[in-house]
């Protein structure tokens, strides 16, 4: 069966089980976008910019699991891809973005709109292709979603000249992937799980490190029952968040720069640290020489790069945490459970003390203006904890993370690795087209919000109904925190002088605007903007002054924490 | 310390780029480099000879593993190996030093392999001590240009 290429393109997009695209058309694609109109089984959500498209389809993996899908054109089109691509690179997000490129010829000519997008991509994808010939695209497509979506997973970028949109050829979709140069191991090996609950079983203040890789692999029931069965005190990273439920006796908080006092003091005690789905991060380990000094390190992880790469470990597992949990519970004995339990109550008692004399905590208002932490407090309350969160990066990022606890997995949505401000908005958009039922919430700042707030007219083009809650301190608030401890205060650039007017903005654009001024409104003024239908801004002013604390500096190890 | 990894791929389109890409973003170094295809089509052989500590070239060997046209990477240093490496060199030679020259070629059974009224060039190959020996008894007579394969290996026996 003969058909023309961007006709294959979306008979196999079908066929591969696609819902959703996020996109922006363009001249190289314009042939997509022809076999794309008004198709019966592929949603098409238009984008105002394709970093956003990206964001988008990033929220959407992250809140569905399933993998997120881009279309863009060829050169510019391409380039602003880049910044999306890398966000979700860092964080292991599966996606698939498919380029319009330049007609197969003037490859290479500089030709209008004509950028290399492979080369540009390559050091930030797991993988990317130019598709040089109209029938082995139904097999490049089939490999990038397996690519995308299998190992650790990660961005792959499609590369389609337009040519090869244009020409008839054969529609073939392979029915296995066959790649003699890709076999991830996902069964962790039982040598080494033994090796590990045997550190486990002779340590006494264990501490379990919960990383991103939780929540990729959907294994988070298992590590509560471990946890559980093992009473393990458990830190989550900023990518573990609701991997292991935040309101759970046993979870001790984010660690690292800005994680509580409990956890940073815990790992840096611990006897055994077992890292699972989690990469030693720089933001995580403070001074890395100096993290978790007493103890042995367990690290399980699909990725065998991710082991050794920052600090020395004791027992490498590589494998699927899924995999390597359950072998764990299956291999703990029920009567040494209970006699590790009980041995755990003198530790517990340690870390209990911990978080007594130093909570998470913030000095209440003054002078009548609102603390950002209670703004997030009041999101946690009246929600009930049962919204997606998406956030832009910074301080805002930091307080969505301190101060609202995450029971399930896939509801916390940020930029960890790439720290990337305007991803929120584009994130919670692409999440709340995964899930319509849910309530989907940015919690933003006004810098960040900034960066992207164009995608609110593609929020209220599809009414795809998010809330985005403005922590507006009129300032670029992480930056100017560093200033305010590390450069004499001198605010350089920080200060925005000139914000605009976001409840006239999110009407303009053709959203609702809400504005909260005094900390008595905010309760209310939350209720309502969340009860309102349709995409919603709600810009809160805080205290300009405010800092997210505890905070380690650069270079310091994890107990040397600036606190409140 | 220096090890030589032999990374054997899939000959495919921007390969090496991916390969040379992974050590230039991650600052790894690369002292020498030689790619071809092997005894099966499409599959290329690349010798990398690279310098780290033990966690840097681990790193390197894993990093090489994770690009998915890479079919196979060993870091050969430690095995029992035949290096070689093939060096094109022109020395200046007048009617005073070209029976020196030639005598030197004659010990390092190297060959000239074109000669010029003040110059020879001369191929030898070899491993990296005789090579580094033969250009230095060179060097007196002014070295005029060298070009260099880089080193290729492969584990003796079985």
């Amino acid at each position: 069966m003969q058909m023309s290429g961007a006709g294959i393109f979306v008979k196999t997009l079908v066929d591969l089980g696609v819902e959703v695209v996020f996109g922006y058309p363009g001249g190289a694609v314009l042939n997509i976008y022809d076999a794309l109109f008004q198709h019966a089984k592929i949603r098409h959500v238009l984008c105002r910019h394709e970093q956003g498209a990206v964001h988008m389809a990033d929220g959407y993996a992250r809140a569905s699991g399933k993998t997120g899908v881009c279309v863009v054109t060829s050169g510019p089109g391409a380039t602003n891809t880049v910044t999306g691509v890398a966000t979700a690179y860092m964080d292991s997000i599966p996606l698939v973005v498919f380029s319009g490129q330049v007609p197969t010829l003037l490859i290479g000519n500089d030709a209008f709109q004509e950028a290399d997008i492979v080369g540009i991509s390559r050091p930030c994808t797991k993988h990317n292709y130019l598709v040089k010939d109209g029938k082995e695209l139904p097999r490049i497509m089939k490999e990038a979603f397996y690519i995308a979506s299998t190992g650790r997973p990660g961005p792959v970028l499609v590369d389609i000249p337009k040519d090869i949109l244009i020409n008839p050829a054969p529609y073939n979709l392979p029915k296995e992937v066959s790649l003699r140069g890709y076999n991830p191991n996902y069964e962790g090996h039982p040598k080494q799980v033994e090796s590990a609950l045997k550190l486990i079983n002779e340590s006494s203040k264990p501490v379990v490190y919960a990383g991103g890789g939780v929540i990729l692999s959907n294994a988070s029931a298992e590590l509560l029952e471990l946890v559980h069965l093992l009473s393990l005190p458990v830190t989550t990273t900023l990518m573990g968040m609701g991997g292991f439920p935040g309101s759970d006796p046993l979870h001790l908080g984010m660690l690292g720069m800005h994680g509580t006092y409990t956890a940073n003091m815990a790992v840096s005690h611990a006897d055994v640290v077992l890292a699972v789905g989690a990469r030693f991060d720089d933001r995580v380990t403070g001074k890395v020489d100096e993290f978790a000094p007493h103890a042995k390190i367990i690290h399980v992880d699909i990725d065998p790069t991710s082991i050794q790469k920052n600090v020395r470990v004791d027992v490498p597992i590589v494998g699927d945490l899924k995999d390597v949990m359950r072998k764990m519970i299956k291999a703990v004995k029920a009567k040494e459970a209970a006699a590790y339990r009980k041995k755990m109550t003198e530790w517990r008692r340690q870390i209990n003390a911990w978080a007594k004399t130093h909570p998470l905590t913030y000095k209440p208002s003054a002078n009548g203006r609102i603390k950002p932490q209670y703004v997030v407090e009041q999101i946690y309350k009246i929600t009930k904890g049962d919204a997606i969160i998406t956030t832009e990066v910074g301080q805002n990022q930091m307080w969505a993370a301190q101060f609202h606890a995450f029971d399930k997995p896939r509801t916390f949505l940020t930029s960890g690795g790439l720290g990337t401000m305007g991803y929120g908005l584009p994130a919670a958009i692409g999440a709340q087209v995964a899930m319509p039922e849910k309530l989907v919430i940015d919690i933003a700042g006004d810098g960040s919000i900034q960066m992207n707030i164009q995608e609110l007219a593609t929020a209220v083009q599809f009414q795809v109904p998010v809330k985005v809650v403005i922590l507006n301190n009129r300032a670029l608030g992480m930056v100017r925190q560093w200033q305010e401890l590390f450069f004499q205060g001198k605010h350089s650039e920080t200060i925005q002088p000139n914000i605009p007017d976001f409840v006239m903005l999110a009407e303009a654009y053709g959203a609702k605007g809400f504005r909260a001024t005094q900390p008595g409104e905010v309760p209310a003024v939350l209720k309502k903007a969340f009860a309102a239908s349709g995409p919603v801004v709600i810009d809160v002013e805080v205290d300009q002054e405010e800092m997210v604390y505890p905070m380690v500096p650069v270079g310091a190890p994890l107990t040397k924490m600036l606190l409140v | 310390m220096r090890h030589t990894i032999s990374v054997v791929v899939e000959n495919e389109f921007g390969v090496l780029s991916r390969v040379v890409g992974l050590f230039s973003g991650r600052g790894f170094n690369i002292e020498s480099l030689c790619v071809a295809e092997t005894e099966e089509p499409g599959i290329s052989r690349i010798t990398i000879v690279t310098a780290g500590n033990k966690q840097i070239v681990e790193q390197i060997l894993k990093q090489l593993n994770k690009l998915i046209p890479v079919l196979k990477v060993s870091d050969l240093t430690g095995y029992d190996t035949v290096d070689r490496e093939l060096v094109l060199v022109k020395v200046k030679a007048d009617n005073d030093t070209k029976p020196e020259v030639m005598r030197l070629t004659d010990i390092f059974r190297a060959k000239i392999v074109d000669a010029a009224p003040r110059s020879y060039t001369i191929e030898v190959t070899g491993e990296e001590k005789k090579i580094n020996a033969f250009l230095q008894l060179l060097r007196p007579f002014g070295i005029k240009e060298i070009a260099r394969t880089g080193k290729i290996a492969i584990v003796r026996g079985t």
